[in-house]
């Protein structure tokens, strides 16, 4: 025999004990022995049906209907047995959500989107040329040296600090972090009232970084000393 | 006093018209245009705007039916996701384009390299302004794919069940700065050059095997020929490669996971 899961004998032990405690209150029949309805299910089933169906007193929990005088074709008559709300009985897991045809109401959104980012990249690319500065040279550093402005935050930080702690132990704890963080953050609430440490914690670390990378980006002149952008000019301190 | 009923002949344009309409509805009542375009496309005969061919329209097409026929009527706002991870996998396809048609006209030696490039803005139709086009899609890709992190995880939208979908965005963020970045080196001219020198120098902090790393990476304890080459495979095969496998996986993993994520 295989065990029969916790939640189905939990589930049998609250409706026999409805039952039970339907039955002790007032045991109104004793015809009712055996009924396995609990008593709201019997309740909701004749008040849905008060209107259409005489309530049955002691029909136990099924809402009878007199036989229709009349008979019908073929002389059988018909009958109605019971009215059982569909709520009550089934389980229904995932509720009706309110949904859109993907085509034409996403595809046409993403479509623009796509338009306009190209558009924009055409139009930038037009007006604006990508860099290329002369050819590789080994015996010319140029000053200053600037890592992409993505890693411009990191080349900051390295002006700061040891470089096993800028270059290694912070960005390594950062990314650590930031790659667990489904698995840190316990709190199941997607509302941001809910949510306020963290937010506030991703925010600061944004912000850490963009103030990092924009200081790398527009007050490092030559030397990687901190200047003002419109004391060296930005062709000087800033390519992309 | 009988009305004469006259029968006007059709005029010319009326004739042409007639004719097209014929031709069209001729070819596409054909056996071969049935066989090319499936239910649900608009250029099938008979195609009517109606909830059957709504949906045939995103199951029937190869490349739309990454999405599912319906969403949640709060998905396509664009106020919630702005669209930023569906710009980033765009960008992406735009770099590709660019990307192959740059490989025509490019050789990733230290002596033709820079040449190469110079005599692609000047000499080739289009060159400057499609490498312009790279360029600028690229650093706008980085871009987009910070902010779309950052909007999931202001939504929180990468709680249960979608943690591991973010662990693999935040792969996906990394292998986009790696591909930014292999692609740096390419024009091989002094801004190159130097950046990535400054960029590889941090990585040889990594404590164990930073340096070995760094070795691997370069072909050498310099930069040099050997860089070149190796960036280069990185850049237009090996990490775009790997970025489609995860891109897979994450878009993939949008959908068993629920779809997008609900309304706050």
């Amino acid at each position: 025999m295989t065990e029969i899961p916790e939640h189905l004998l939990k589930r049998s032990q609250s409706a026999r004990s409805n039952a039970a405690g339907g039955d002790t209150s007032d045991a109104p029949d004793a015809s009712d022995d055996g009924q396995a309805i609990p008593r709201a299910l019997l309740e909701k089933s004749q008040q849905s049906g008060a209107g259409a169906v005489a309530p049955a007193g002691a029909g136990g929990g099924v809402a009878t209907l007199a036989p229709p005088l009349a008979a019908g074709p073929g002389g059988h008559t018909q009958r109605l047995l019971t009215v059982v709300k569909s709520g009550s009985i089934q389980d229904v897991k995932s509720k009706p959500a309110d949904k859109v045809h993907t085509w034409p109401h996403l595809l046409a959104a993403e479509f623009t989107a796509a338009l306009f980012i190209t558009a924009f990249v055409l139009l930038f690319s037009i007006f604006v040329n990508a860099p290329l500065l002369p050819l590789a040279d080994f015996s010319n550093t140029p000053n200053p040296s600037k890592a992409p402005w993505y890693f411009l935050g990191l080349q900051e930080l390295l002006t700061m600090f040891h470089p096993m702690l800028a270059g290694v132990t912070l960005p390594g704890v950062v990314l650590g972090v930031l790659i667990l963080a489904p698995y840190l953050d316990r709190n199941p609430s997607k509302k941001p009232e809910d949510r306020k440490f963290v937010i506030s914690l991703m925010t600061i670390h944004l912000m850490f970084w963009a103030v990092l990378t924009l200081i790398g980006s527009f007050f490092r002149g030559p030397g990687f000393i901190f200047t003002y952008p419109w004391d060296t000019g930005l062709t000087g301190i800033f390519h992309l | 006093m009988a009305k004469t009923i006259e029968k006007r002949k059709p005029s010319v344009p009326e004739r042409l018209q007639d004719g097209l309409n014929n031709a069209i509805d001729k070819t596409q009542g054909s056996q071969a245009w049935a066989s090319i375009f499936r239910p649900g496309s608009i250029f099938r005969k008979g195609y009517t705007d109606s909830p059957r061919n709504r949906s045939y329209v995103i199951m029937n097409s190869v490349l739309y039916h990454l999405h599912p026929v319906k969403v949640k009527r709060h998905a396509v706002k664009v106020s919630y996701t702005l669209c930023l991870g569906g710009l980033s996998f765009f960008l992406f396809i735009l770099l590709t384009v660019t990307g192959i048609f740059l490989m025509f006209f490019y050789r990733p030696t230290a002596a033709a390299a820079w040449a190469d490039i110079a005599t692609l803005q000047t000499s080739v139709a289009f060159g400057l302004l499609v490498r312009n086009m790279h360029r600028w899609a690229a650093h706008l890709m980085v871009l987009s794919v910070f902010l779309h992190m950052a909007r999931v995880f202001y939504h929180g939208a990468y709680k249960a069940p979608r943690e591991f979908n973010w662990v693999i965005g935040i792969i996906l963020l990394k292998l986009t700065l790696l591909l930014s970045f292999t692609g740096y080196l390419l024009p091989w001219d002094q801004l190159a050059l130097w950046a990535v020198t400054v960029g590889t120098n941090m990585m040889g902090f990594t404590p164990v095997f930073g340096d070995q790393v760094r070795f691997v990476l370069l072909g050498g304890n310099q930069i040099g020929a050997e860089t070149l080459l190796r960036w280069y495979v990185l850049h237009v095969l090996l990490l775009p490669f790997v970025i489609v496998i995860f891109m897979a996986i994450h878009f993939w993993r949008v959908r068993k996971d629920g779809g997008i994520s609900g309304p706050l």
